[in-house]
Order: C-alpha cells, then sequence, then structure tokens
C-alpha cells in the first residue's frame, strides 16, 4: 500500500517537473521554506534579543509567557495583529502602505543565494554576493519612502539619517567584501566557500572581517549605529507613525536583516558550512546564530554614537582603511599567482 | 477590549465571539506593552519596574515603545498639570485601538497633595480626562505594586485570570467579590 503512495508521488514530481520544469519547482518550494523560516527566524531572535538584553541587564526577561518565555514573541505577534491599523489624516497613503511591503520582500530574495550547505542552497548564481548587496540597497528607499510619506518630523529625521548612516557604512562593506572576492576570485556565494578549503578567509583579511561586521552592524540600523531610531531624540524614527503589523514589518525585517548579514559574514569570513563532524547546514547555523549573538552582545553594551562621531567615522576611517586594504589584498595576489 | 463577565448579564452583547475573545484576551494581556511617558516623581519608580530587581519585562510589559502608535498601556505616573492635560489627552488618542490605562500614584489617581482651596494647576485626578482601567495607589507607589498594577489588568482581559492559562505565574487565590 504504502509502496503504490510513494510511486504515486514520484509520478506526480515527475509530471510536475515536466510541466514546469526543475528550476521554477525548487525556486517555489524554496521561497515557501523561506518564507516559514524567516517568521521562525524572527520569532526566535527577538526572544533571544529579550533574553540577552535581561541577563546582561541583571535581569531574567521574558519567563512567565510559556517555558523560559517561549511563547512571548508569538503572543506579541498575534497581538499586533489585532491592533488598529491606524493611517494619520495627513499621510500619502499609497506609500506609507507600500513602505513596510517593501522592506520586508527584498529580504527575501536573499535567502535564494545562500549557502546552507554543499547542496542546501535555491540558486548558486555566479553574481550572488551583487544579488545580496542590490536588494539590501531596497531596504534604505523603502525606509525613506516610509519616513517620508509619515508627514511626520520624527519619522522624516529618521529617515534622512537612515539614508546617510547607509550610503556611507555601504562602501566599507562593499569594499571589505571585495578584497574576499579578489582573494576567491568568484561572485558565487558556494565559489567563496569552496575557496576556504583549508583556511577561513578571516585569518586571511582580520581588517576586512571587522570592517564588515561593524559596517553590518550599522546596515541593519543596530546600536551603536542606530541613531535613525534614537529614541531620546527622535520618538522611535523612520516608524514613528506605524502601527499594528505595519511596525511589526519593520521590525520582522529588521531582525530578518541581522540573520542575512550574519550569514553574509559567516560566508564570506568564517568558513560557510566548512566544519567538522556535523553536517554544513549545522555548522552554519551555529556560526550565523553566533555572531548574531556577538551584534546583540554590542548592542546591549555600548552608548549609542552622535551622528558626527558616525559619519566621520565611516568616511576618515572605515573608506581609507577598507581602500588599503583591498588594495594591498590586490597586490599580495597579484604577486602570489 | 470590553470584558463581557465584567458587565451586567443585560449589559452583555448577544452574539459573542468566546473562542476568539478569550484567545485575544489572554494575548493582550501577556504581552501589554508600555509607553516611554513619565511626567513626574512616579515616573522614577516605573523605570525601576522595568530595571533589574525587579524586572517587567517578565510577564511581557517589558517593552516601552517611544511611540503611542505602538503601544498598548499608558502609565500615567504622575501629577498632570492644566498645562499637561492636553498632551497627554493627545498622546491616548494617538495610541491604536485596544488600549489602557494605568492611573499611578495618589496625583493621578485623585490630586493627591495638590486638592486643596484655591489650587489653580493640576488636574485632580486622570480620569477627570481619560477612562481609567487601574488604580497604583502609593506616594509614590513601589515597582511592586505598579507590577501588582499590571496583572491586575491581565486579569481584567482574561476573565479575572481565569482564562490566562499561557502564564506561568499564578495569583494568590482570592474571595470572590459579591
Amino acid at each position: 500500500m504504502s509502496d503504490g503512495i510513494l510511486v504515486d508521488l514520484r509520478v506526480i514530481w515527475e509530471a510536475l517537473v515536466r510541466f514546469f520544469g526543475l528550476e521554477a519547482l525548487v525556486l517555489v518550494i524554496g521561497l515557501v521554506v523561506i518564507l516559514a523560516w524567516v517568521q521562525v527566524n524572527a520569532l526566535f531572535l527577538v526572544w533571544l534579543e529579550r533574553k540577552v538584553a535581561g541577563h546582561i541587564q541583571l535581569r531574567i526577561g521574558p519567563k512567565e509567557v510559556g517555558p523560559f518565555g517561549v511563547l512571548q514573541t508569538i503572543v506579541d505577534g498575534i497581538k499586533l495583529l489585532g491592533k488598529e491599523l491606524i493611517t494619520p489624516q495627513p499621510v500619502s497613503w499609497l506609500l506609507f502602505i507600500l513602505s513596510p511591503i517593501m522592506v520586508f520582500t527584498p529580504v527575501l530574495v536573499a535567502f535564494v543565494v545562500l549557502p546552507f550547505g554543499p547542496h542546501l542552497i535555491i540558486r548558486d548564481i555566479n553574481v550572488g554576493l551583487m544579488l545580496i548587496f542590490a536588494f539590501g540597497g531596497i531596504n534604505v528607499l523603502s525606509i525613506l519612502m516610509g519616513g517620508w510619506a509619515s508627514n511626520n518630523k520624527y519619522a522624516l529625521l529618521g529617515a534622512i539619517r537612515s539614508v546617510a548612516q547607509n550610503v556611507a557604512y555601504e562602501i566599507p562593506l562593499l569594499l571589505s567584501a571585495m578584497s574576499v572576492v579578489v582573494m576567491s576570485g568568484t561572485l558565487s556565494m558556494q565559489g567563496i566557500v569552496e575557496a576556504q578549503e583549508g583556511v577561513w578567509f578571516i585569518f586571511y583579511q582580520p581588517v576586512a572581517g571587522l570592517l564588515y561586521l561593524i559596517g553590518a552592524t550599522a546596515e541593519t540600523n543596530r546600536a551603536p549605529f542606530d541613531i535613525p531610531e534614537a529614541e531620546s531624540e527622535l520618538v522611535a524614527g523612520f516608524h514613528t507613525e506605524y502601527s499594528g503589523m505595519r511596525f511589526g514589518l519593520f521590525f520582522l525585517a529588521e531582525y530578518t536583516n541581522m540573520f542575512i548579514v550574519a550569514a553574509v559574514a559567516t560566508t564570506l569570513f568564517f568558513g560557510g558550512w566548512r566544519g567538522p563532524f556535523l553536517p554544513g547546514p549545522w555548522w552554519f547555523l551555529i556560526k550565523v546564530y553566533i555572531l548574531i549573538f556577538g551584534v546583540m552582545w554590542v548592542r546591549w553594551t555600548f552608548p549609542r554614537l552622535r551622528f558626527d562621531q558616525l559619519m566621520n567615522f565611516a568616511w576618515k576611517y572605515m573608506i581609507p582603511i577598507a581602500l588599503l586594504n583591498l588594495l594591498v589584498t590586490a597586490l599580495v595576489m597579484k604577486l602570489v599567482r | 477590549m470590553v470584558n463581557h463577565s465584567l458587565l451586567r448579564p443585560e449589559l452583555r452583547p448577544p452574539v459573542q465571539m468566546a473562542l476568539l475573545d478569550d484567545i485575544l484576551g489572554i494575548v493582550r494581556a501577556n504581552s501589554l506593552w508600555p509607553m516611554t511617558f513619565g511626567i513626574a516623581c512616579c515616573s522614577i519608580e516605573m523605570m525601576a519596574a522595568g530595571a533589574s530587581r525587579f524586572d517587567l519585562d517578565r510577564f511581557g510589559a517589558g517593552v516601552f515603545r517611544p511611540s503611542p502608535r505602538q503601544s498598548d498601556v499608558m502609565i500615567v505616573a504622575g501629577t498632570i498639570s492644566k498645562k499637561m492635560a492636553p498632551t497627554v489627552l493627545t498622546l491616548y488618542e494617538q495610541m491604536p485601538a485596544p488600549k489602557w490605562v494605568i492611573a499611578m500614584g495618589n496625583c493621578a489617581i485623585s490630586g493627591g497633595p495638590f486638592v486643596y482651596d484655591k489650587q489653580y494647576a493640576i488636574v485632580n485626578g486622570t480620569d477627570v480626562i481619560l477612562p481609567v482601567d487601574v488604580y497604583v495607589p502609593g506616594c509614590p507607589p513601589r515597582p511592586e505594586a505598579l507590577i501588582q498594577g499590571f496583572l491586575e489588568l491581565q486579569d481584567k482581559l482574561t476573565k479575572g485570570g481565569k482564562t490566562n492559562f499561557i502564564r506561568h505565574f499564578k495569583r494568590w487565590p482570592r474571595k470572590e467579590q459579591p
């Protein structure tokens, strides 16, 4: 009986493959898995963030809702679904409604090229790294859109700060990624992992790795670079006017972005899915969550930078160092080869 | 959300979405995000309630949102002067729909020490301008008292705490009030 069902499934699968093609099918199934994964990941990360914050501040964090408070973020999410969606009168409503959707959609695209394991990747295209950074740029655009459409001075100021910060920090981010690309000779994510056969790139490129982590923290608008939503100056930054699940989408996008920058850092500098004993995907996830834990640690330990300090740090120190690093890497690679 | 069990039988609506109402009640009770907003000295105790040793975040109420659009509970922590009252009212109106108010401290309950002859500057209690759900007495109340206020609010949303089964912490059983 069970054999018959299996045969039937195989027939159906073959028919589907013949009809749609294997690539399209993998893409569709991958997208469904990604959508589920993004939610679960965000739920886990928000819970982790509150627990880490609690323990760093000598508190316990969420504890009463479910064992160790694990149901806390689910409860928060359902509550956000049940809240009123306020669209204030003076907003330009189309942009206002589009912005949270647009901040969330490009985040999904990056998952297509993330190498979770030696075979666990939806599509290994040869410009994978560039795809991630290109779609990361849309994020900034939608934040500006939301801030502007809100017609609120705090939201607009937060959005402007976010754009200025992202423009400044994307350059060292890309330059440090470029020095890895110069070493590996490919933009494909799987190719970069394969180039780290013996030694992780963090040992060849410690400066680029550090610059990438700093830039990634700034890219995701997290403390000490969280001036776009500095609570003491701007009420809540660009999402001041957003309520309910629209705000929830911004939240979701922020935590998924954190996962993506950590995953890219893992791929570029920490050997991707490589590691002993355990299968590839486990190592990938372990490395990613260790990096995310580091980012959270930084957030709850350091105070917020002032805006001029932030810009000076990016333009006067990080970009020259990243350029120099890229130049030296290129020279050495030319001499070695 | 109106808790129908608190209403007199003839005031209850004829159709209730029983299960959905219960679920929403539980969910809202366990995720009360307060607004980052303090008027006077009681707010120092409110900050202490969020910090270590008291830790409001245990009950899911530690996410102090700076924007009224994202918060559920307004803790009126302090004296409301007549000049401040319109601002407080605006903040309340900016909050999205299921929203609650905790009046913290004697000034917010009734004007406290400011009730005397020819007093011209202080609003005598939050309930003069806003619908208040929970009163937390004290001058100022200790952080434990504010946490108690939050638990009362949770009970108010979950039929006296009867449906709040996902919370581990159980209150001391109380006598049914006539």
